[in-house]
């Protein structure tokens, strides 16, 4: 099984007849993903390849049934189409867009938690979701993905989650669902989110964490593995060396005062029994012992 | 961003919150200038993006034009923390009878904002915090609803700021409040707010870190960017749209995405050497971008070893290869280049720079053996 996204996902895409939408958007179709639909304001009855455009995303569901979305707009129009997403019906929302106002992504997520509580909102700044020979939404190049599990990944890094699911890969160990989660500092999806699900999923038997500096996820997460997990977790976090004070790249990923350091989010998951390792590398390597060894 | 102080001020201006009267100065003479316009005594605070400026001697108060001449000469010039003021500010001395402290910030755990207000001001807040917590009042917001200044009240009774205080206290937050939201702030720090004996509420510093993914809709930020790199490497950079920080080891970093830009600095400390800089030259690995981050890393005296890390995903290893020879043909670098190249196309990026690769341009095959090789160069 897969978690969040499945063959029988329908997704569409806003943004479809921009260049990057169009491009991932194709690229996710070509890789198997059921994209049923477009949605972008004005352009409602024409086409990309084959693929129907809606003025709206409300239209859109209505014609297609479906159930996801990804979002590939500006940064100044990612919060108002993830609103327009769970009013037109839409319950798992996928946005890449980097680059969002942090004032608007904490207003977004709050109106999702408050007037759309049955929608999950992934992102944004994220990768996407893939579901190895399933399902792919978002920015991963499939076929460095391996169908058929056993583990599961999530991350909030996108080189690094592509680099975790190629290490896991060129050893021939398969995914059941790899997810992005991003580097904003608001996440619509967190880590105990997914690895809850991982955790429920019968064909998930060990899950591999990326985390990075900033914030206190990683450490929340910790302790809800402690007190809930049982298949085992092998984790590894970015920014062991990043200086306080500076966003590394990602607008999540600064230490703030003595608050987000990589040691102290490396101590809190080994104390929760996780295996945390220095490097990706040494991380794919323990994954494969793990593996070996189920 | 951060903001200087005198920036921070002039921003908070702008929501409506009460800030000293003064002027900034780059030289004794202009100095003396802001000071006798308005008028003694009047405090010369150095402005450099770093706390403890009291302490090495960066703010001092003076009574008279001789007195501004002395501090303003001192202060100019001086290094704080590595970091050299090149302006003072300077504003007319208050006295004061209260020091408080108020703060909004995004409350990353529970995803609401979160405002801190303290009675025990002057201080810093993690001091507090630590010592003394119930002296902090914090306050969730949801950022759907915002701040009222009937909440206000509640809160500024809660922090018990003095009676005479509050009223005031209560707008003055709802207009910082303001200020954080509207104003695109990652932080709003007022630390000390002020109580004078003639009972008046007003910011004698401010603390602003703006949110540089809100910059498309506040074109008066503009003015701020002038003075925003204290480090020449990071005005480079920035002039040529690079995501740049600058370290101060001796091994230059060249990744793709930002994890993997981190990835790459831990691993570079981990076998023994330190990196120059942090440097993600995000999915746009061409030939431009791969020009301008060696031109960047090539700046730097320090680097003895570059190390180019890219994982291709979307990125293609060929494109990054190609790039990479334009680069070396348009750019002189001084120091040797290890690469590890790895993910969609690197058999065929590797190809391309096999027949170009030598002492000074060398591939390794794993992220750890290049950063091995990179290390062990830089420390010959």
């Amino acid at each position: 099984m897969s978690i969040f996204v499945d063959e029988n996902t329908k997704v569409i895409v806003q943004g479809l007849t921009g260049g990057q939408g169009r491009f991932h958007g194709l690229r996710n179709r070509d890789y198997g993903t059921k994209v049923v639909g477009g949605v972008t304001p004005g352009k409602g009855g024409s086409d990309v390849d084959g693929i129907a455009v809606f003025n709206s995303v409300k239209e859109a569901v209505a014609a297609t049934g479906a159930t996801a979305s990804f979002v590939v707009v500006p940064p100044k129009f990612a919060a108002a189409a993830i609103i327009e997403a769970a009013e037109g019906g839409i319950t798992f929302i996928v946005c890449i867009t980097e680059g969002i106002p942090a004032q608007d992504e904490a207003v977004t997520y709050n109106r999702l938690v408050e007037d759309f509580p049955g929608v999950r909102l992934l992102g944004p700044n994220c990768p996407g979701i893939i579901s190895p020979g399933k399902c792919n939404i978002g920015i991963t190049s499939g076929d460095i993905a391996l169908a058929g599990g056993p583990v599961g990944i999530v991350s909030r890094s996108g080189t690094l989650t592509y680099q975790a699911l190629y290490e896991l890969s060129q050893q021939g160990i398969g995914q059941t669902t790899c997810v992005g989660i991003g580097g904003d500092p608001v996440p619509g999806t967190n880590f105990i989110d997914c690895l809850a699900a991982f955790q429920a999923d019968p064909e998930t038997l060990a899950v591999m964490m990326i985390g990075e500096i900033g914030g206190s996820e990683e450490e929340r997460a910790a302790e809800w593995i402690k007190a809930n997990m049982t298949k085992p977790v092998v984790s590894y976090i970015a920014g062991v060396t990043a200086p306080p004070g500076r966003k590394m790249g990602h607008a999540g990923a600064i230490i703030s005062g003595s608050k987000g350091t990589a040691q102290a989010k490396m101590d809190a998951l080994a104390a929760a029994g996780v295996h945390v390792c220095l490097n990706p590398t040494e991380a794919g390597q323990k994954m494969g012992e793990i593996v070996k060894a189920l | 961003m951060d903001l200087f102080e005198y920036q921070g001020k002039q921003y908070f201006a702008r929501y409506g919150i009460a800030v000293s009267p003064g002027d900034i100065a780059d030289t004794v003479e202009q100095a003396v200038e802001v000071a006798e316009r308005i008028g003694y005594p009047v405090v010369v605070k150095a402005q450099v993006k770093v706390g403890g400026r009291g302490k090495a001697g960066g703010v001092k108060l003076a009574q008279d034009v001789d007195e501004v001449r002395l501090h303003a000469g001192n202060i100019l010039g001086l290094d704080i923390k590595g970091h050299v003021v090149h302006r003072v500010w300077i504003e007319r001395s208050s006295d004061i009878a209260k020091e408080y402290y108020a703060s909004f910030t995004l409350d990353r755990q529970n995803k609401v904002h979160l405002g801190m207000l303290s009675a025990q001001g002057g201080v810093e807040i993690e001091v507090v915090a630590e010592e003394n917590p119930d002296a902090i009042a914090f306050l969730a917001i949801d950022p759907v609803r915002g701040l009222d200044v009937e909440t206000a009240r509640r809160w500024v009774n809660d922090a018990e700021l003095d009676e005479v205080a509050r009223e005031q206290a209560a707008e003055l937050l709802v207009h910082l409040y303001e200020c954080y939201t509207l104003g695109d702030c990652d932080l709003a720090e007022i630390n000390p707010l002020i109580l004078t004996p003639d009972n008046k509420v007003h910011a004698l510093d401010a603390k602003v870190t703006l949110d540089e993914n809100a910059s498309f809709r506040h074109p008066e930020w503009e003015e701020f960017r002038a003075d925003e790199f204290e480090d020449p490497r990071e005005k480079l950079a920035k002039e040529k749209g690079l995501n740049y920080i600058g370290l101060d080891g001796t091994v230059g970093i060249i990744a793709n995405g930002a994890g993997l830009a981190m990835s790459t600095l831990d691993v570079v400390n981990q076998v023994g050497g330190s990196a120059a800089n942090f440097l993600d030259i995000g999915g746009g690995a061409n030939a431009d971008v791969m020009a301008s981050a060696l031109e960047v890393i090539n700046t730097d005296p320090k680097v003895k070893a570059i190390f180019v890390n890219i994982f291709g995903g979307i990125t293609r290893v060929d494109d990054v290869a190609n790039g990479v020879l334009e680069a070396l043909q348009r750019v002189a670098i001084s120091t040797p280049i290890v690469l590890r190249l790895d993910g969609t196309n690197a058999v065929e990026g590797r190809a391309i720079l096999a027949p170009h690769l030598n002492d000074s341009l060398i591939t390794e095959p794993t992220m750890l053996d290049a950063a091995r090789r990179a290390v062990s160069l830089a420390n010959d």
